[in-house]
Parts: structure tokens; C-alpha cells; sequence
């Protein structure tokens, strides 16, 4: 042969090579066909996908939706009480006076974040007194009710979150004139047989009376209240020796309360803030964290592991496909598809594997936490990004697993794919 | 029978049944004579496998098929037939010579290049087949243009028209539809065939194409090949049945890796 001769015809040859080429329709429409050749098989593939995506759903969703839910349940009235305790002062201590002053709630109400502040103060000796609403005994009468008696400052109805069903509570006109007045809680009025206060009905005991002025209701803190006579405190000082605060009842604005919490003692008895005890709401976000974290963590790893296990299984069904259709591989390499085509259909395959188990697994995870919140009668709270980031997260399973199974599929030779039987 | 127009006229009717073309086996001469009317020429094409002791399949090959030819590869198992076939099929490197298709020298091109050449200017019908049988016979034909670059007035649009055209031009019109488990092995073949007519490949490369078909649809795809070799298209039939041979216009013998043009 002559290398001039064949040299001349190479360079007048028509240089008419393409690239390989593939239409991103055809591509689907071949991945596709792919999945659906075997119905059942790619069904079954799909579960571990479908298994993992749905644990991981709905432990998400319904851990939001509880922890909504327990932010519901720590309702505003929780998440906005402090209580301060005042220790009973010691007969031997008494020297240095009372350690919380009936001005003290002042102070309080100054702090930032306070909405109303009231204090209280009883003593075993007054926790149980026998009242009466009429001052003769009638042979065969009963000796009246045992009530406690209590003495409140002015606030004490926001404090308590209650509301005058008659009358008035008695103000800081009546304290300071030391008025021999009452204010009843509901429950007591009842007791007693007292609806009215028009026409100034009147209490009595440890022999003295005492004018009703009002009845307070719908108490939603300290309900025992409402079954105690309340006094000014300059009275009951007075008159039954109940001197010094025992409680704080403070409500702050919701978020406030921690805060509060630190500084009420210090406001109520500076310098002695160490000894007052004070009852404030557990910190919501800590405690729903806690309760996410413990249930949550061993749920997540759950739906992690099943992901995994989907995903091995996607990766092995992928392979098995992949060999049981090397004669189709060589064909499509014979007509024309390259390497990385071939490779993009299997590893689209199995991407649509994924997705298709993500977007069953999210739809049976949201039905999943919808009807747990149906049953607990919950309001369900649902992601978006979780809606939509599932049925990815599954796809992104499906590539992962398509990765190994489309590299071999890619590097068969064709002359040997071909001699396999299709 | 008459030649479809739609698919071009041949060059010469006539090679069918008396191919006058040179004795491509002698090398020198093929390639000096030859012209643009060549769709293969081998020349000194040696492949040698790396095994011990080496296994010389082709042994200074030189051959040369023209448009329109006919051409029956004969030889025994064993005897270098199926190098060929891979070789002239792009599926193969040759370890040295240079191989010409339709104009295009392929042995320096990439795997991609040469992916992309086997893709667009040969059609492969194999003894097995290779339908895809979860697909209609219309989807296995269209798959032939898949990985093609749609070329003017051969759009992904008239694709489907296109196949069914191929599929009535193998006689197969009414099994448009159908899935392959519902035909005959000489249907199979057929579809097959239909597939690698789809976008007027140079060559068709047929590799024992009646090896899996009884006497009856042997006869038939005989048949079909003289009416499409009629038509004009470059046939190459690798086989080792003398039967199928025998109605080739040019027979050449491949024994232990060497060619040889047989006449008669």
C-alpha cells in the first residue's frame, strides 16, 4: 500500500464525526421504561426508601406538632406566673423585722416585664376559721363554715387573674383607714350563703364582724383563695396579728418570666434575696428541647438506618438489573449511546426509584402525623421544607445508590455485553 | 419488487447478483482503485490479543465493500469471525492497519467519536436480536435513532411515522404495536432489521442473523435482505451457514485469521 495514496485520501475525507448524542426526553423516556419493565420489582425497591422517608417524617412532623402542642399546654397563665415565697420568720429572728414589707409589691411592679403584682399572707392559725354569716346561734345550728382568712394586698384580683362578680375589692383608701371590711372568694360567699353585698351583709369571726364589700371569682391562681375570706392587711394586723407577707403573686408579659424571676427577690428584700423562694415556669424551650432530644433521637436514627437499608437496596436491585440486562447494554452502546449515556440512564433509574419511594414515604409519614394529631385531638404542624425536602431526600438516596451499578453498567465493553443474551 | 426512492436508489443493481467490484483481498490494489463508493476498506488490519501465547486473530486483513454490496464473511468458529465483525463494527480496536469507514478513518478516532460513527452509519442486526422485550416493536425501532443527533427532516417529531415506515418496508406493518414475546423468531428478526434501517445507516452489519430461526423464517430473512440489497443497501452477513452465504453476491472465507475471496 501506498501511505502517500492513503495519506491524500485522509485529508480530502469528509471529517464528519459527531459526539454522541441524547435528547434529556429520550433519556427519561428510557429511565422510565426502564422502572416500569418490572413493576413489582421497582415497587418492592421503593420500600426501603418509602420505610425510611416516612420515619423520618413523621418523627419530624410530629414532633413539631407535640411540641406545638406543648407550648399550648404551658399555657400563657403557666409561662407568666412567679410565685416568691417568703419564709416564715423564726421566733428567735425576730429582731431584724419582717423580711418582705407590704410596700415591697411596689417595687416589684416597677420591674420591667411585671403586669401585676399582689401579696398575700396567712398563718396556720388563720388557715382555719370559723365564719359565720349571722352572729345569732340558733339551738341545733351548725357553728358556720371553717374558711381561711387571709390578707391580700390592693391587687390581689389582677393578681390572681380573677374578676369581681360583686361588689368591689377593698383599695388602698380602706387599708389605710383600716376598715373592718372583707371580700369573699366565690366559693366562700356560697358557703355562706352570701350573693349580694348590696344591702352590706356582714361576716363574723373570732368575735368580730366584718362588712362584705365584694365576692371575687373566676380565680385562676392561688384557687384556694376562693374559698377564704380576704382582709386588708391593716386590718387583719390588727385584728388577728396577721402581719407578714408569706407570698408574692406576680404576673409578667409572656417571655418575661425568667427574668422577673431574678429580680423579684432582690426588689422585695435587697440584701436578703438568698432566702426567698421562688417559683417560676421551667424554661419552655429547654424543656420541649429535652423531650425532642429523647424521643426524637432514637427515631431519627431509625429512619436514618432504614434510608441506609433502602438505599442498599436500591444499590443491589440497581446491580442485579444492571447484569441481567448487559445484552441491552451492549445494544444501546452498539446503537450509538456512550459510556456516560448509558451510565445516566441506570443511575436515572435509580433516581427515580428514590424519588418515587421519597414521595410515598412523605405523603404515608404526613397522613401518618396528621391522623396522631386528628386522634389527639392536636392541631398538626407540617413543614413545608419537610413536604418537599422528603421526597428529594429520597431521590438523593436513589443517585447515591445508582452511583456503583452505573459505573459498571458504564464500563462493560460492548463487543462482550453483546454476546450476552438480552 | 421495486427499489423504494425514499431510501435513494443503489449505485448498482447490478451487485447484487454480480458484484464487479476488484478483489478487495489483495491490499495495495483495493486501496489505490478504490473510490468514495467504498463503505469498508480493511487494509492490513492485524488484531493480536495479549494473552500467552498471543492470539493473532486477524492477520493482515484487507478488505474493501462497496455501496451497495452484498458481502458473505464465511468461516468456522474460531476462525477470527467474530473479531471481524467487532472490528468492522467499531466494537473493536485493531491492534494495527487502518479501517476506513464510509469515508471517516476511524483508527485514531476516540471512544467517543467512534461511539458516536458506529451510532450513525452502521445498523447491527445480531443472531440474539437484542429487542428490548417490555417494549412495543415501533418503541425497539425508534431506540435506533436515540442516541443520533436528529438530522434535518429526521426529527424526534416524525420519529414514530419514521419507524413504522421501516417497520412496513420489513413487511411488518401490522405488528405495529405489538411486543416482541408476541412474534416469531423471523419476526424478531425482522423488527431487528427494521431498527437498523431506521436512519439509512452506510452499512448493515449482520452477525449470524439466521442462527436462531428454523429453515422457514431463515428463508424469509433471506429474502428481505435480497429485496433490501436491491433497494441499495450495503449488506455485510457474517456467518458460517453456506446456506445463507450462497445467496450473497460476494462470499469472502476467514480462516485462522486471514481473508480469502471465494467465488461461485
Amino acid at each position: 500500500m501506498t501511505r502517500a495514496g492513503a495519506g491524500r485520501r485522509w485529508s480530502t475525507g469528509p471529517a464528519r464525526v459527531e459526539r454522541p448524542w441524547l435528547d434529556p426526553r429520550d433519556l427519561w423516556t428510557e429511565a422510565l421504561a426502564g422502572v416500569l419493565a418490572r413493576p413489582v420489582r421497582s415497587a418492592l425497591t421503593t420500600l426501603g426508601t418509602v420505610l425510611g422517608i416516612t420515619t423520618l417524617v413523621i418523627t419530624i412532623g410530629v414532633a413539631s406538632t407535640a411540641g406545638n402542642q406543648i407550648v399550648g399546654r404551658f399555657d400563657a397563665l403557666t409561662a407568666t406566673s412567679v410565685t416568691v415565697t417568703v419564709p416564715r420568720t423564726l421566733p428567735g429572728q425576730d429582731d431584724t423585722g419582717p423580711l418582705v414589707d407590704w410596700s415591697g409589691t411596689g417595687a416589684v411592679r416597677r420591674l420591667a416585664g411585671v403586669e401585676s403584682v399582689a401579696a398575700v399572707a396567712d398563718s396556720a392559725t388563720t388557715n382555719s376559721v370559723q365564719v359565720r354569716s349571722n352572729d345569732v346561734t340558733a339551738p341545733g345550728d351548725t357553728s358556720g363554715q371553717t374558711l381561711g382568712v387571709v390578707a391580700a394586698s390592693a391587687g390581689l384580683p389582677d393578681a390572681v387573674r380573677g374578676a369581681m362578680t360583686a361588689g368591689r375589692f377593698f383599695d388602698t383608701g380602706d387599708i389605710a383607714r383600716r376598715d373592718q371590711v372583707a371580700v369573699l372568694g366565690d366559693q366562700a360567699a356560697e358557703l355562706l350563703g352570701i350573693r349580694r353585698v348590696e344591702d352590706a351583709p356582714a361576716i363574723f369571726f373570732r368575735g368580730q364582724s366584718y362588712t362584705v364589700i365584694g365576692i371575687l371569682g373566676g380565680i385562676r391562681r392561688e384557687r384556694q383563695l376562693s374559698t377564704a375570706v380576704l382582709l386588708p392587711p391593716t386590718t387583719a394586723a390588727d385584728r388577728l396579728g396577721l402581719r407578714d407577707v408569706t407570698r408574692v403573686l406576680v404576673n409578667t408579659s409572656l417571655g418575661a418570666a425568667r427574668q422577673v424571676a431574678r429580680q423579684a427577690p432582690i426588689a422585695l428584700a435587697p440584701g436578703h434575696e438568698d432566702a426567698l423562694t421562688v417559683v417560676a415556669p421551667p424554661d419552655l424551650s429547654k424543656s420541649r428541647d429535652g423531650v425532642q432530644n429523647d424521643v426524637n433521637g432514637l427515631f431519627l436514627v431509625l429512619g436514618l438506618v432504614s434510608l441506609v437499608v433502602g438505599a442498599i437496596g436500591i444499590a443491589n436491585v440497581t446491580l442485579v438489573t444492571v447484569m441481567e440486562r448487559v445484552g441491552e447494554i451492549g445494544l444501546r452502546r452498539a446503537l450509538g449511546a456512550s459510556r456516560r449515556q448509558v451510565a445516566a440512564q441506570f443511575l436515572l433509574e435509580s433516581t427515580t426509584i428514590g424519588l418515587l419511594g421519597g414521595v410515598i414515604g412523605a405523603s404515608l409519614g404526613i397522613a401518618v402525623v396528621v391522623c396522631v394529631a386528628v386522634v389527639k385531638d392536636w392541631t398538626p404542624v407540617l413543614d413545608l421544607r419537610l413536604a418537599l425536602g422528603a421526597p428529594l431526600a429520597g431521590a438523593l438516596v436513589g443517585l447515591l445508590a445508582g452511583l456503583y451499578p452505573s459505573l459498571r453498567a458504564a464500563r462493560m465493553e460492548p463487543a462482550d455485553a453483546l454476546r450476552a443474551p438480552s | 419488487m421495486t427499489p423504494n426512492p425514499f431510501y435513494g436508489p443503489g449505485p448498482s443493481l447490478a451487485s447484487c447478483d454480480a458484484p464487479d467490484s476488484p478483489n478487495a483481498a489483495d491490499s495495495s490494489d483495493a486501496v489505490d482503485s478504490s473510490d468514495a463508493s467504498a463503505v469498508i476498506e480493511l487494509t492490513d488490519v492485524r488484531r493480536t490479543f495479549d494473552s500467552e501465547p498471543p492470539v493473532h486473530a486477524l492477520r493482515r486483513v484487507s478488505l474493501t465493500v462497496r455501496r451497495g454490496e452484498h458481502l458473505a464473511i464465511v468461516g468456522p468458529s474460531g476462525s477470527g469471525k467474530s473479531t471481524l465483525l467487532n472490528t468492522l463494527g467499531l466494537l473493536d480496536r485493531p491492534t494495527s492497519g487502518s479501517y476506513r469507514l464510509d469515508g471517516v478513518e476511524t483508527t485514531g478516532l476516540g471512544d467517543l467519536e467512534r461511539t458516536a460513527l458506529r451510532g450513525s452509519r452502521i445498523g447491527f442486526v445480531f443472531q440474539a436480536f437484542h429487542l428490548l422485550p417490555y417494549r412495543t416493536v415501533d418503541e425497539n425501532v425508534m431506540l435506533a435513532e436515540a442516541y443520533r443527533r436528529p438530522r434535518p427532516g429526521r426529527g424526534r417529531g416524525t420519529r414514530l411515522a419514521r419507524a413504522r415506515e421501516a417497520l412496513e418496508r420489513v413487511g411488518l406493518g401490522h405488528r405495529s404495536g405489538f411486543r416482541p414475546d408476541r412474534l416469531s423468531g423471523g419476526e424478531r428478526q425482522r423488527v431487528a432489521i427494521a431498527r437498523a434501517l431506521l436512519g439509512d445507516p452506510a452499512l448493515l452489519l449482520c452477525d449470524e442473523p439466521t442462527g436462531n430461526l428454523d429453515s422457514e423464517n431463515t428463508v424469509s430473512v433471506l429474502e428481505l435482505f435480497e429485496e433490501l440489497c436491491a433497494q441499495g443497501v450495503t449488506l455485510v452477513v457474517i456467518t458460517h451457514d453456506e446456506a445463507v452465504s450462497r445467496r450473497a453476491g460476494r462470499r469472502v472465507r476467514i480462516t485462522d485469521g486471514r481473508l480469502a475471496e471465494e467465488t461461485g
